[in-house]
């Protein structure tokens, strides 16, 4: 497939994100949108390896070029998870004090 | 038209309209379970780029892991009501029209782009996205990195404890 079919797949996940974070008030809402975003993010890296590989597959038979992205892919869903981990404490937290997940709630951090 | 295309036109279709159906839904439960939808979608489009091993993570740790730990979070605090309060009409439009500049400003960037014509990504071909591939490449160049994300899952583990632990 062109390599521009998955840039642009991929720009329309991040941009539905971004809409996401700013228009949504449920902070669960927002923070799912930022996974969308690492998601989109990944996926145009995973085409990005594959796009490489196929440039190196025509010069050499046998070789792994383009391996790398993938395992930064892999490193970035390790980092995701113990976001989500860290994320979804604080949301809970934020709930027991003040009996709403609505980020305008957050507005008091700015004194 | 190959099947690869129907495939890949059909997962792209399904993971565009689960994002957008996670942003519109007004019910939580119902934007976790389109977000579940779309990574099932993204996981297709590894498996098309033979990338088996991110394939399988993405499910097992996103659709399955991440996914569950929302769905539980929000059933936790009874949130699966539908009375979100919403940003105002105005800051709405200005959100929808930020990220839509945002993204015509991109997608005319990598139209005019010389060096991506003609490029393609390999798909249904190509071995580097098998687990013995990965395995190698991780347990010999980068083990270093793999073994410091353990103990970032730590501090992770810890700090999540610390915070939600009541008091």
């Amino acid at each position: 497939m062109p390599i521009q079919y998955y840039i642009f797949l991929a720009l329309a996940l991040f941009s539905i994100g971004v809409i996401g974070v700013l228009t949504r008030r449920n902070a669960i809402i927002v923070f799912m949108c930022i996974e969308l975003m690492l998601n989109a993010v990944n996926l145009l890296l995973v085409a990005f390896s594959k796009m490489h590989h196929a440039e190196a597959l025509t010069t050499v038979a046998d070789t792994t070029i383009g391996i790398d992205a993938q395992l930064f892919v892999f490193f970035i869903m390790v980092v995701a998870a113990a976001e989500v981990a860290v994320g979804l404490a604080i949301i809970v937290m934020m709930f027991r004090n003040t009996h709403s997940v609505d980020v305008h709630f957050l507005n008091r951090l700015k004194n | 038209m190959s099947i690869t295309e129907i495939l890949f036109w059909f997962l792209s279709a399904l993971a565009l309209v689960g994002a957008l159906m996670v942003v519109l839904s007004r019910n939580p439960v119902h934007s976790v379970l389109w977000l579940v939808a779309t990574f099932f979608a993204i996981s297709g489009h590894y498996i098309l780029m033979n990338a088996q091993f991110l394939a399988i993570v993405n499910i097992i740790v996103y659709a399955g892991a991440i996914m569950v730990l929302f769905l539980f979070v929000i059933m936790l605090m009874n949130l699966n009501s539908e009375a979100e309060p919403r940003k105002s009409w105005m800051m709405q439009l200005a959100g929808v029209l930020a990220g839509g500049c945002f993204m015509m400003v991109l997608v005319s960037l990598v139209r005019q782009t010389a060096e991506l014509g003609g490029k393609t990504a390999l798909v249904k071909e190509g071995n580097i996205g098998l687990i013995k591939q990965l395995g190698m490449k991780l347990f010999s160049e980068y083990t270093v990195p793999f073994e410091i994300s353990s103990v970032l899952f730590l501090s992770a583990m810890v700090g999540a404890v610390v915070i939600g632990k009541k008091d």
